[in-house]
């Protein structure tokens, strides 16, 4: 039996998971720690007394411009981003019922990429037109994708087809883009491809923060429903739960706060996909839990980003790439042990 | 593909599959007349491109073997060695998808779903990165192996524990391997200027600038690996039937999956060694050679190795012309051809399980 705690407002009754809270509050502290280390530890060294006096107004210009303009801004962004990429993957993964489940399936992050290399290769856009150019031709992407499979009855299995088949040409064009480009045109692309936090300011916080603002209430909201629609079509609907309009709108939300997370910082790899099943690994929660994935999120993208920006110091490593190895590696490993113990 | 109700019961047998799809010499004829549209689309490839060249002349400088005309020199040295690398890795490619399909009965499965593609850039990406190799001809042995040691690690990490590789334990896998990989080659190909403008030529796959060198590298393997396939027809029928009936047929499954993955392994490295990352043909076209012949693999798999090298050099054939007198590598001209035609079996049948 599952201990559980109710707290009770007027008008409103949580019931919470013991194990859940637990976890959750061990994931925030070692959120916590990744981001003061992240802060304090990388290149230049701050000592923790620098740091409070730069807090309280104090401290060398230099070292104020490197802990308030750079290294702030970079690891608060990378928190954000986590935790929404996360958010949408187990939203996506649960409406899939497929553990690689995540919004690429709706050929989102193939269709953002493509707009934002047109916009980069094309316009010679910065950061800011690409990541305004991603959002469009992903929500288009997106859009068509579902469309396609809605005409064929709208099964989930068609819409992971669809999204395949459309990707593949979008892939197509990606790297056809990529290769006639200018050189630095192309790896600058390239880099955005992989997603980075390189150079990225207050400004991406702050409508990263407003965006996911708008759309994280709704989508906790509508998150508890997911339980339900796992339980299949039939049962949700005679738990009253209207399955074609809750699926719809969870796909547009999820695929929304994914797109202003990739906007940021470009398709950061795997996120979305171990931070819900991490989670759900460790809460062994039976539906999925979206607060608890994000803070998941936001731990992977802090502790992959010290990585990359340590491992090969000064070179900076894309996160993306952090990201990508150590998600495959974590994948590889944790099939090898489920598969071995499935063994006969 | 044509699952019939009773079918999808389980107790139809083969042969009563082949009596409803109108039996031996319909499908024979059919394969027939594929390869003489194999034959037609090859001699176009030939003829057609930046320089139209009249079938005549292409002729003249076939059957004398050596020309001094520029004609001559065209067909002899750029033409007839591309379109020869088009067919041999256009049968490499239907071939191994067909195969990798019917191994993991997994209507999706296709090289870049199996971490084949993946492994291939990396070990090109490294080949360029850390011993400065700068040609075509160069990343063929470094895709090779790539190709081939990634899908090797991805059976295996499929096949853990049980003999079974499930369609999901290897798409899981190949999606595992083929992420770090991924990463792998990103880290290095960011880092270094050269290699990121060598690496990027190369991914986009193109059957352009290659010459016959590179045909008689890959050849052995493709010739072996598409004897192997078509020997494995049978027992991959058996297969398809489900594991525990198989078992209980007295099939070794086991020998067959080995087997068909050293094909796979063969066909598939030799191919991405040849003409790089080619998107979709190893995916479309065993699925539309089970829509014109149905799942029996005896058909399948000729039909796939007919049928793929058609769309690989039409598609070939296409990027020459449409941007004249640049040209669009072979790999974004499959997606584009190949994309519509999935999406178009897609919506149009209702899904059904392989």
């Amino acid at each position: 039996m599952r201990r559980r705690i109710t707290v009770r407002a007027p008008g409103l009754a949580l019931r919470l998971d013991l194990r859940t809270l637990w976890v959750a509050g061990a994931l925030l502290l070692a959120v916590f720690a990744g981001f003061v280390l992240t802060v304090a530890a990388v290149g230049v060294r701050l000592p923790f007394a620098d740091i409070i006096e730069i807090l309280d107004g104090g401290g060398r210009r230099a070292d104020r411009f490197i802990l308030l303009d750079l290294r702030l801004p970079r690891v608060t962004l990378g928190l954000l981003v986590g935790a929404a990429l996360a958010m949408s993957g187990a939203v996506f993964q649960s409406l899939s019922r497929n553990p690689l489940g995540s919004p690429d399936i709706v050929g989102f992050t193939t269709g953002s990429a493509t707009g934002a290399i047109l916009a980069i290769v094309v316009l010679g856009a910065g950061p800011a037109g690409a990541a305004g150019a991603a959002i469009a031709s992903g929500i288009v992407t997106a859009l068509i994708v579902y469309g396609l499979a809605a005409v064929g009855g709208g099964a989930i299995r068609r819409l992971v087809l669809v999204g395949i088949g459309i990707s593949a040409m979008l892939v197509a064009v990606n790297s056809y883009l990529i290769s006639r480009a200018r050189l630095d045109a192309a790896q600058s692309a390239a880099v955005w491809l992989v997603g980075t936090l390189n150079g990225r300011n207050w400004e991406y916080v702050r409508l990263l923060g407003l965006a996911l603002l708008a759309l994280t209430p709704p989508l906790l909201m509508l998150g508890r429903r997911l339980r339900m629609l796992e339980m299949g079509d039939e049962s949700a609907q005679s738990l009253g739960v209207r399955v074609h309009r809750s699926r719809l709108m969870l796909v547009v939300l999820a695929v929304a706060v994914c797109a202003v997370a990739t906007a940021a910082t470009g398709p950061v790899a795997f996120v979305a996909l171990a931070a819900p099943q991490i989670t759900r690994r460790l809460t062994a929660a039976p539906a999925p839990q979206l607060l608890p994935a994000a803070i998941t999120g936001a731990l992977l993208m802090v502790l992959s980003d010290f990585v990359a920006q340590r491992l090969l110091a000064p070179a900076q490593l894309p996160v993306g790439v952090v990201t990508g190895a150590v998600g495959g590696v974590y994948l590889a490993w944790l099939l090898s042990i489920q598969f071995r113990k499935e063994g006969r | 593909m044509t699952h019939t109700a009773a079918e999808r019961a389980g107790y139809t047998t083969l042969e009563a599959r082949v009596r409803a799809r109108g039996g031996l010499t319909a499908r024979g004829l059919g394969l027939v007349l594929a390869g003489a549209a194999l034959v037609a689309v090859a001699a176009l490839s030939v003829a057609v491109g930046t320089k139209p060249i009249p079938l005549g002349a292409v002729w003249d400088a076939i059957s004398t073997g050596s020309g001094t005309t520029q004609d001559a020199r065209i067909v002899l040295d750029l033409r007839i060695p591309r379109t020869l690398i088009g067919l041999a890795a256009g049968i490499a490619l239907g071939l191994a998808g067909a195969l990798m399909q019917a191994l993991t009965r997994n209507p999706l499965a296709d090289p870049g779903i199996l971490g084949i593609n993946a492994g291939a850039a990396t070990a090109v990406v490294l080949g360029i990165r850390v011993l400065g190799v700068g040609s075509l001809t160069g990343y063929i042995w470094f895709a090779f192996a790539g190709a081939a040691g990634a899908f090797v690690v991805v059976y295996l990490l499929g096949t853990r524990g049980r003999s079974a590789a499930s369609p999901e334990r290897l798409a899981l896998a190949g999606a595992a391997v083929g992420a770090a990989l991924l990463a792998i080659t990103n880290a290095v190909a960011l880092l270094d200027v050269t290699t990121f403008d060598r690496y990027r030529l190369w991914t986009v796959g193109s059957l352009a600038g290659r010459d016959l060198s590179v045909l008689w590298g890959v050849l052995p393997f493709i010739v072996g690996g598409t004897l192997l396939a078509l020997l494995l027809g049978p027992s991959l029928n058996v297969i398809a039937l489900g594991e525990d009936t198989a078992r209980a047929l007295g099939a070794d499954l086991n020998r067959t999956r080995v087997l068909s993955a050293v094909a796979v392994t063969l066909l598939c490295g030799a191919a991405t060694a040849a003409v790089g990352p080619i998107a979709f043909v190893g995916l479309a076209v065993p699925h539309i050679a089970r829509m014109v012949v149905g799942p029996d693999q005896r058909w399948m798999l000729p039909y796939s190795l007919v049928l793929a090298p058609i769309l690989l050099l039409l598609a070939d054939i296409v990027g020459r012309l449409v941007v004249r007198p640049g040209e669009l590598q072979a790999g974004l001209v499959t997606a584009f051809l190949g994309a519509p035609v999935f999406l178009a079996v897609i919506m149009r049948r209702r899904i059904v399980p392989l």
